[in-house]
């Protein structure tokens, strides 16, 4: 198979999808002329209109998409930042998410919301570093959180297809690790959570680029004869349920690794979902490993202090293991 | 139905605008509707001017006081009312209610709760009738209290700088709920949009022929490839805000403002104008007015009759696409 970077898998997804459904159509900020390398290319390969570059206006571009969604496009709507998707939120969240319902089925709305630069750890400051992914589940919009390039091409081209909202959120930091991606335009099914490396001691169920600081963390504690599971769910709406449950009956403990606000986050989610599923496999406190329930500061010692990493996850772990 | 040039047509679809309002606020006296009701009486000769100038495949998206709007592009009343009483027969199966009814067959992309809302959503679908390299045009309403939501006024320089077939169709009835419009939006009106780049036209928009006028020649426009335009048609609210069953909202407007405007009276002026020129046919206005009574007294009695959704279809419609155990319910089944 052939390694490619997470960026570039991105954007073999987007060159697939649109040969596949003339349907498919991208549209966003300064997406042309090859000037962002995740829709390099496209506007070459594709008849005019197809690539779509909107004046900075993300509400009315978002609802644009909703109706062209209407009419029966299959709309990528992408957000240069994730946190440009607030200017947009009552098309994302009024509309796209709600219309399904309020129309009775008339019509879907098989539109993706593409987050890239999602997450923080690069000087961003609080406007430029959100992973936002839970304003949306709370939302109902469906939401998928790649970690590894393979998943960056196969959960894009699910959400793609999927016929209705999903958002894609892509995290900056991963955008230039590699690895194997299949050549094909196989989906990566929602809800169907992977087993990123087998343990029986602990399961840590890791989101986005928290996957990579969880397998960190698992070879850290192997020295010491700590065997973690990471778990990664990769669609957390909807969420592979019973994934979790059975990874968790394996090892009897839980760490939700999640880098978003604490309070009412995604790792509260895991921890009531597993409380409900699990309790009689649990031989230990679930613990939660999330971001400090404060604005991301800008400077590096401070902005690192309050967010989730590898030794954070190793130190959960080691808490409940001994 | 929808694109029509016959007089007597006109007036009939004012007559059932009305009338179907006029039975609508009965039913929310008698408690048969849940939720609001936004009124459209006074303002008929907007929305059937403009849909008459529409063919049937041609889009509009509508707004909270959307009832005129998607009965003039051809809305079944039976199914509308049977939407407002939360019957799963109804437009929307009951999911959606007065502020939401939507025909896609018919063009109608849904009445909208949230002002301004659908303005980049008729953009969008103009945008694909452009890709696609169809002649249909989108006409998003929207009222005068849109005119400072940010969202409609980034469609209007969206619609000019993609060049797309979109009239926008703004009701000015003077009042954003019960605020004078002088006293909540800086500059004027038509200018704002003329800013954008906009063609603009301002029309008296109790006068059904110079609606229709106007549309024709921006949807004509529209069509060739000749972009965007904004018309403001001026015109009047008769009832207050909205109405809702054991709630009273109070109406500031002055009565003589409102005298003046049900002097301006778009079905009097119409039918005024027939009776001048032996227009009406056989029958006359009468019959006209016998068959809307007909129809409406049919539609109700419909609803009425039809099945409210079972309980057990309350998560149906949120998903096109669905997994096990999602949606999820709200405890263990």
């Amino acid at each position: 198979m052939r390694e490619m970077t997470y960026i570039q898998a991105l954007n073999e997804a987007l060159h697939q999808a649109m040969s596949e459904d003339s349907a498919v159509f991208v549209l966003g900020e300064n997406i042309r002329g090859g000037m962002r390398p995740e829709t390099a290319g496209l506007d070459d390969a594709f008849a005019p209109g197809r690539v779509l570059d909107m004046p900075i206006s993300e509400a009315a571009f978002t609802g644009f998409a909703n109706g062209a969604a209407l009419a029966g496009m299959r709309p990528v709507v992408e957000f240069q930042v994730a946190s440009l998707m607030f200017p947009a939120f009552d098309q994302i969240v009024n509309q796209a998410a709600k219309l399904p319902l309020m129309l009775g089925g008339q019509a879907h709305i098989p539109i993706t919301f593409f987050l890239m630069g999602a997450g923080a750890g690069g000087g961003r400051a609080g406007q430029h570093s959100d992973n936002p992914y839970t304003f949306l589940i709370h939302a109902g919009i469906k939401t998928v959180c790649p970690a590894t390039p393979a998943d960056a091409k196969g959960l894009m081209l699910a959400a793609i297809f999927e016929n209705d909202p999903v958002a894609v959120v892509v995290n900056a930091n991963l955008l230039r690790t590699t690895g194997e991606v299949p050549a094909g335009s196989e989906r990566t099914p929602l809800a169907n959570g992977k087993v990123r490396r087998a343990g029986r001691d602990a399961t840590v169920c890791a989101i986005g680029s928290l996957v990579p600081a969880a397998l960190e963390a698992a070879e850290r504690l192997t020295a010491d004869g700590i065997e973690v599971e990471v778990w990664d769910p990769r669609s957390l709406l909807p969420f592979d349920k019973e994934g979790l449950a059975a990874s968790v009956a394996k090892t009897g403990r839980l760490v939700v690794a999640d880098d978003s606000a604490r309070t009412c986050g995604f790792a509260a989610e895991v921890a009531g979902l597993a409380a409900e599923r699990c309790f009689d496999s649990l031989r230990a406190p679930i613990k939660r490993v999330t971001r400090a329930d404060v604005t991301v500061p800008y400077s590096t010692p401070i902005e690192h202090a309050m967010l989730p990493a590898a030794g954070e996850v190793e130190a959960a772990v080691r808490a409940i293991a001994a | 139905m929808s694109e029509s040039r016959d007089p007597v047509e006109w007036y009939r679809r004012m007559r059932r605008l009305r009338r179907f309002e006029m039975r609508a606020a009965e039913l929310v006296g008698e408690g048969e509707i849940a939720g609001p009701v936004h009124e459209y009486i006074g303002e008929e000769a907007v929305a059937v001017g403009v849909c008459a100038a529409l063919r049937a495949d041609d889009v509009i998206t509508s707004t909270h006081r959307g009832h005129g709007h998607i009965l003039a592009k051809g809305g079944a009343p039976d199914r509308m009312y049977a939407e407002l009483l939360g019957r799963d027969s109804g437009y929307n199966r009951g999911r959606g209610g007065s502020m939401h009814i939507a025909d896609f067959a018919l063009g109608i992309f849904g009445a909208n709760g949230i002002v301004g809302a659908g303005a980049p959503m008729a953009c969008g679908a103009a945008y694909t009738f452009k890709l696609r390299g169809e002649d249909r045009v989108a006409v998003p309403f929207f009222g005068d209290g849109a005119m400072n939501q940010g969202v409609l006024l980034e469609s209007f320089n969206l619609a000019v700088v993609v060049d797309l077939p979109v009239v926008f169709a703004c009701e000015n009835n003077g009042y954003a709920i019960s605020s004078p419009i002088d006293e909540m939006l800086g500059g004027e009106l038509v200018e704002r949009a003329a800013g954008f780049g906009l063609p603009v036209r301002s029309v008296d928009g109790m006068d059904v022929r110079a609606v229709h006028a106007a549309t024709s020649a921006a949807v004509e426009r529209a069509r060739a490839g000749g972009g965007p335009t904004f018309l403001e048609f001026r015109t009047a609210r008769y009832s207050v805000h909205n109405i809702a069953t054991g709630a009273r909202m109070r109406d500031s407007r002055s009565e003589e403002m409102l005298a003046q405007a049900r002097g301006r009276d778009p079905l009097e002026r119409l039918a005024g104008e027939l009776s001048g020129n032996g227009g009406w046919g056989a029958g006359g206005r009468e019959a006209v007015d016998d068959e809307i009574e007909r129809e409406l007294e049919g539609a109700i009695g419909f609803a009425r009759n039809s099945p409210r959704p079972r309980p057990e279809t309350a998560l149906d419609y949120m998903y096109a696409d669905t997994y096990p155990d999602f949606p999820a319910p709200g405890w263990e089944q």
